[in-house]
């Protein structure tokens, strides 16, 4: 395939993981808007008013980053997990194994797909923020960037989590016992400065906070971490998660025979 | 000077599939399909027929061997190989919930098909296949067999100069399956090579040029048709007959069974004129109203054959 029919490849399997969860918007694009506005209610307007503030900016301002990316790595990550598993459980992953298409064509048609919902959805929460907060943006670059590779991350991780699984269960347990505990403890709704130094040392391991941090940064101006360490630590794990990625669809694990 | 017979379509060498729990599939079977050429895959359920095709169109991975597509290795040159092939396989395996005219875009995208040719194709191969106003109808709305068209639609979308179908008349009714022979003697004469596998052995016979029987994951056989049927010497005809009878009439040269009072089997030579039989027939004052192949040339065949090497 040359590059331009590798292209016509790549955006046939965007336009169709963008119809997918448009067609299903009440599934996909509503629940997390509301879920994230009762954040925004219960969080930032009744318990955040007792906090006080954190810095230089109110409760409710300061965990606004927070839950726009938790939203955006929630929805890139589902997206792509149901996406891919269903094309296996329907057997249509077949049409595109029959195909000539490379393995980078493939993965990186669906991981567009999982950005453009955690973008859309991402988009909306920030929307609906603005009923609550006042928000500026400090660096739209860096909040532009870290959102779209934070989304890119999530959406390998969630590819790789749908070549693994046998059954829909299967898809259900890294967003419950891995995904959710990350996004809470990553610093999300506090400063890691405020955690004791183990727990501190501990959060460093966590990639959440480097997307939090960096999100937070491009929007309020601050951050618990170096802003380029952020970006490293997003990089090389989009860079880790791409080849294992790659790796499950060269030798067809979980895939082919 | 190059015709399509003497261009390979399919090279298949030394293909060997041992599944993980140790299964072998494939023994180490090789077998060449010529361009233009209309092949029969038989072989008893089990025998290897759809992990054949599962490796030639990459869903099943192979232990070993080499398989080239119109000269293109499917390892070395893995797009331009992939580019000449459709595969119609056994099980429905398009997304359900899709649109018929989506499906059908959707593939031509996946080779690389630019959107407006993809609407072109799409509008092309519907209407061929008859489908073309179920278009905005999703898949799962579909009878059974417009889903079996909807896949030859599909496998045609991107114009492969081969097509493999897996059992594509299978739970058909006959006036489908018909006309799904009509439309694929009409694609094959237009150049496209076609292998098709098939329990049907009338349709094996009706539509292909060329036989391939694979039996415990050998190749048991390969030929021409024509040659493969004259290597049946005898044929069995049921005689209905026009009264009742109480034992078998002596026929000399003829094996005879009485089935029912009415109803006589003659096993004859091919080479043996069906004259004889009439004309011993109207001797003994037995009138035959009606006269009828016991089985299907090619099914006396396969049987034999696959029984002879169990």
């Amino acid at each position: 395939m040359n590059w331009q029919q590798q292209f016509n490849a790549f955006s046939t399997i965007v336009r169709k993981e963008i119809r997918r969860f448009m067609r299903i918007w009440v599934q996909t694009l509503i629940p997390p808007a509301i879920t994230i506005a009762l954040y925004f209610v219960i969080f930032g307007e009744l318990i955040g008013r007792r906090i006080g503030q954190i810095g230089d900016y109110s409760y409710m301002e300061y965990i606004v980053p927070g839950l726009i990316m938790m939203s955006v790595i929630t929805n890139s990550y589902s997206n792509v997990v149901s996406s891919f598993f269903s094309t296996k459980f329907q057997r249509s992953i077949e049409e595109m194994l029959v195909s000539p298409m490379p393995n980078y064509v493939v993965i990186g048609g669906f991981v567009l797909g999982g950005v453009a919902r955690g973008i859309a959805v991402g988009a909306i929460v920030t929307l609906l923020s603005l009923f609550f907060a006042h928000l500026s943006v400090e660096n739209i670059w860096i909040t532009m960037s870290m959102v779209v590779l934070t989304a890119i991350l999530f959406s390998l991780g969630g590819f790789i989590n749908a070549v693994y699984a046998g059954s829909f269960d299967d898809i259900s347990i890294v967003p419950t016992f891995v995904l959710t505990p990350l996004t809470y403890l990553g610093g999300v709704f506090y400063s890691i400065k405020m955690l004791p130094d183990f727990w501190q040392g501990v959060s460093q391991v966590n990639p959440i906070v480097y997307m939090v941090n960096g999100f937070r940064y491009g929007i309020l101006g601050i951050s618990d971490i170096s802003i380029g360490f952020a970006y490293g630590m997003v990089i090389t794990f989009i860079v880790l998660l791409y080849g294992w990625a790659h790796w499950l669809l060269k030798y067809g694990v979980g895939i082919r025979s | 000077m190059t015709t399509a017979h003497s261009v390979t379509a399919l090279l298949v060498k030394d293909l060997k599939k041992t599944y993980s729990g140790g299964f072998e599939a494939l023994k180490g079977i090789s077998f060449e399909v010529k361009s233009g050429d209309f092949m029969a895959l038989l072989g008893p359920n089990g025998a290897g027929k759809s992990t054949t095709i599962g490796i030639i169109s990459s869903l099943v991975n192979k232990s070993a061997g080499t398989i080239s597509i119109y000269g293109e290795d499917i390892d070395r040159n893995f797009a331009a190989a992939k580019m000449n092939i459709g595969v119609v396989p056994q099980e429905f395996n398009f997304n359900q919930f899709e649109k018929v005219g989506d499906i059908v875009r959707t593939q031509a995208g996946y080779y690389g098909i630019d959107s407006k040719t993809a609407a072109v194709r799409t509008e092309k191969y519907l209407k061929l296949l008859d489908l073309w106003d179920k278009r905005e109808e999703r898949s799962r709305m579909l009878s059974g067999g417009m889903k079996r068209r909807l896949m030859i639609a599909r496998a045609l979308v991107h114009e492969p100069r081969l097509l493999i179908l897996d059992e594509p008349t299978a739970g058909v009714d006959i006036e489908l399956r018909r006309s799904m022979w009509t439309f694929l003697k009409e694609l094959n004469q237009q150049g496209t090579t076609i292998i098709l596998t098939t329990h049907y052995l009338e349709e094996a016979e009706q539509l292909c040029r060329s036989i391939a029987i694979i039996d415990h994951g050998e190749i048991i056989e390969q030929s021409s048709m024509k040659a493969f049927l004259s290597k049946l010497d005898r044929e069995t005809f049921v005689l209905d007959l026009g009264k009742d009878i109480e034992a078998t009439p002596e026929l000399e040269g003829v094996t005879a069974v009485l089935v029912d009072s009415h109803t006589l089997e003659v096993e004859v030579s091919k080479q043996a004129p069906l004259n004889a039989i009439f004309e011993k027939l109207t001797a003994l004052d037995i009138p035959v109203t009606s006269m009828r192949n016991k089985a299907n040339r090619l099914e006396e065949l396969f049987v034999s054959l696959v029984e002879r090497k169990r």
